[in-house]
């Protein structure tokens, strides 16, 4: 569960209007089709994941208030569901946002070792995004990959059996890489979320 | 002993594609179940063949869809379980990643041994990646007639989606499970009613885990009966044990039950032994929630006996010197591991995931992982450790879902096999405080 939950940041408002390309709404429409008559509210996790993905990555009351209008559910059940879940991030992030486990598997195989490492190397604390605003970093509970520990995810890539040496490596794609991974071949609502 | 079955075919190239499934035999008990069975057939060979919940529970199956209340109108629906967050655990992801078509077709058997017309595989958030592998597979059995309308040109007709959660442990339970799928917080339900005759949507509804479902597979191939000498006893067939800590061999095996730790844990074959050539000291063998058990007592019961990869085996001694088989997430600890930081770190998680809803699990897990952070860091009072254990005691129990036990054993059972490292902590602040990420063991010497 996020620790979002007495944050009152879920309330902070750009003012803008927010609104998915005829695209995205397309493929919106298919997702909530996938769920019987009535229950629309079941897209809301799928169109969370899609709205803060192409919204800057991270959520606000004017991206939630958006999704409750498309779903026809009262705001507040959006932002019930924002607070809860630890994926969905209401403070700004950076381009890419850097989840390091520190649950036991991940330590006993040297897991804090490498979360120091990623600190000193950054020079951020968990929870923090570098002044340069490419990573936010944050400190996580098990990634399901115990067997590869210690274990990272920057966006939704797995690095796994970290060293040192591997994390400089994999900071160093991501500083000098122009473009998110994910939208380098398809558009990556349909790699993930379209069955076609 | 020990042919596999689930994992059977998974090196052969391509498996992963339609084509090369079918080729291989696949999609078979498909055939075999909506040509020449009912639903009801399809549920009694479950039965007969002794399979019980791979998600931790261990619940049989067959008895669960037993349950489905078949006399209501309303739809019926069958959910995958591919939650998968129980620290230790990751064998889904595996059987997922290289096998999806398994996963599919159990998933068609058992939807239509439950009359469902509508399933959902709800995954981890986390898994983002593998939502493209599912989609694919998907799109390939729909482009082959084995999903959407007419069956194979029978009158069943089934639609699978994919549905992602969104970092949430809790979510893995089943009735949270149900909450989330709807849209909600995952605050899980009371039971009764149980999801069979009040699940999603209100609806009669089965929640599986992955491996179970895959399973439903070799079931309806092998026949139920045969599945049910496999194993051991009540613990029938293989299970997916997914290895990981101080071991030479990380990774995800398919054992028969029956085979012993030992032999888990040293042979070539499997864990391939301790890394470094260090001793065993600890193991956790089906995930963080089961109680953590002394190298001494994992391998050999109290009784003497060789402690066996079943259930019961597992299970032997109660909670005083056994533990249980859970998911199958087996977490082996070398002598230099510091059981004080570990059982810190799992009580942290309990906190960290906990919804909040049951003031015994919200106030005692953060009060725990308090207390442990106390110990660990050379902060720690004597009557830090009895106070520890009261907690966890008037957690288990109390709560409205099994998270509130999940978070209490691991803590309670340190206690009762590592207490002396717990009063260690307390007596020699001066040198825990420099040495917060290791062994104390050596400092003890
Ligand atoms: C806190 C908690 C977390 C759970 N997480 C999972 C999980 O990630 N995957 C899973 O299959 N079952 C999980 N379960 C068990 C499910 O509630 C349920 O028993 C299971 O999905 C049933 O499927 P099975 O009978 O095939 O094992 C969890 C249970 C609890 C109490
Ligand atoms: S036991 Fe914990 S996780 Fe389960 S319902 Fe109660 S508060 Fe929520
Ligand atoms: S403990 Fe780190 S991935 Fe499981």
């Amino acid at each position: 569960m996020s620790e979002n939950h007495n944050k009152h940041e879920i309330y902070k408002r750009e003012g803008k209007l927010y609104k998915f390309s005829d695209y995205t709404l397309k493929r919106v429409n298919e997702i909530i089709e996938r769920y019987p008559e009535g229950k629309q509210k079941s897209a809301l996790i799928p169109l969370l994941h899609i709205a803060q993905e192409e919204f800057g990555g991270s959520l606000n009351a004017d991206i939630m208030d958006y999704v409750a209008g498309l779903l026809s559910i009262k705001p507040i059940e959006v932002y019930e569901v924002a607070t809860f879940y630890s994926q969905f991030y209401l403070d700004n992030v950076g381009k890419y946002v850097i989840e390091i486990c520190q649950t036991g598997p991940c330590l006993a195989c040297g897991g804090d070792e490498m979360i120091d490492y990623l600190k000193t190397k950054l020079g951020i604390e968990a929870g923090e995004t570098t002044a340069d605003g490419i990573f936010t970093l944050k400190q996580v509970e098990c990634l399901g990959a115990c067997g590869y520990a210690p274990v990272m995810q920057v966006n939704t890539c797995f690095h796994e059996n970290l060293t040192k040496e591997r994390i400089d490596e994999i900071i160093d794609l991501y500083k000098n890489q122009a473009e998110k991974p994910q939208s380098n071949d398809e558009k990556w609502v349909e790699k993930f979320y379209l069955r076609k | 002993m020990g042919g596999k079955i689930l994992l059977e075919k998974i090196n052969i190239p391509g498996i992963e594609t339609f084509d090369i499934y079918r080729k291989s035999g696949g999609y078979s008990a498909v055939e075999k179940a909506l040509k020449t069975m009912t639903p009801a057939e399809v549920v009694e060979e479950v039965r007969k063949s002794g399979l019980r919940g791979r998600g931790g529970a261990g619940f049989p199956t067959g008895m669960k869809w037993g349950f489905i209340d078949r006399k209501s109108e309303k739809p019926h629906y069958l959910i995958c379980n591919a939650d998968e967050s129980e620290p230790g655990t990751f064998k889904d992801r595996y059987l997922m990643e290289h096998l999806p078509h398994l996963l599919i077709e159990g998933m068609i058997c058992s939807a239509f041994a439950l009359e469902a017309k509508t399933a959902y595989i709800y995954i981890r958030g986390e898994f983002k990646y593998l939502i493209g592998i599912l989609n694919k597979a998907l799109s390939e059995a729909y482009a082959n007639g084995f999903l959407g309308k007419n069956i194979l040109g029978t009158s069943y007709c089934l639609d699978i989606y994919v549905h992602p959660g969104a970092g949430a442990y809790i979510c893995g339970e089943e009735t949270a499970l149900i909450e989330s799928l709807e849209g909600k917080r995952g605050n899980p339900r009371l039971k009764p009613p149980f999801p069979a005759f009040f699940g999603l949507y209100s609806c009669p509804t089965v929640v599986n885990n992955v491996e179970t479902l895959a399973a439903v597979t070799s079931i309806l191939n092998m026949g139920g009966d045969f599945y049910s000498k496999l194993g051991n006893g009540k613990s029938t067939g293989t299970k997916l044990i997914s290895a990981c800590g101080n071991i030479n061999k990380p990774g995800v095996y398919e054992i028969e039950m029956g085979i012993t730790v030992e032999d888990f844990i040293y042979s070539e074959k499997y864990c391939g032994g301790i890394k470094g050539g260090k001793n065993l000291k600890a193991v956790v063998p089906g995930g963080s929630s089961v109680p953590v058990l002394p190298a001494q007592l994992i391998l050999k019961t109290a009784s003497g006996q060789p402690r066996l990869m079943t259930y019961e085996s597992l299970a032997e001694g109660g909670f005083e010197t056994g533990t249980m088989l859970g998911s199958g997430g087996f977490i082996v600890y070398d002598e230099d591991q510091c059981m004080v930081r570990n059982t810190m770190s799992f009580a942290r998680f309990y906190h960290h995931e906990s919804c909040g809803q049951c003031s015994p699990c919200r106030e005692g897990t953060g009060w725990q992982e308090r207390l442990l952070y106390r110990i660990e860091h050379g902060l720690g009072r004597a009557k830090d450790i009895d106070l520890l254990a009261d907690i966890s005691k008037h957690i288990e129990g109390n709560t409205i879902c099994p998270l509130g036990d999940a978070a209490a054993w691991p803590v309670s059972s340190a206690i009762r096999h590592f207490r002396n490292e717990f009063e260690f902590h307390i007596e020699h602040p001066e040198i825990v405080k420099n040495i917060s990420h290791g062994n104390i063991d050596k400092y003890r010497k």
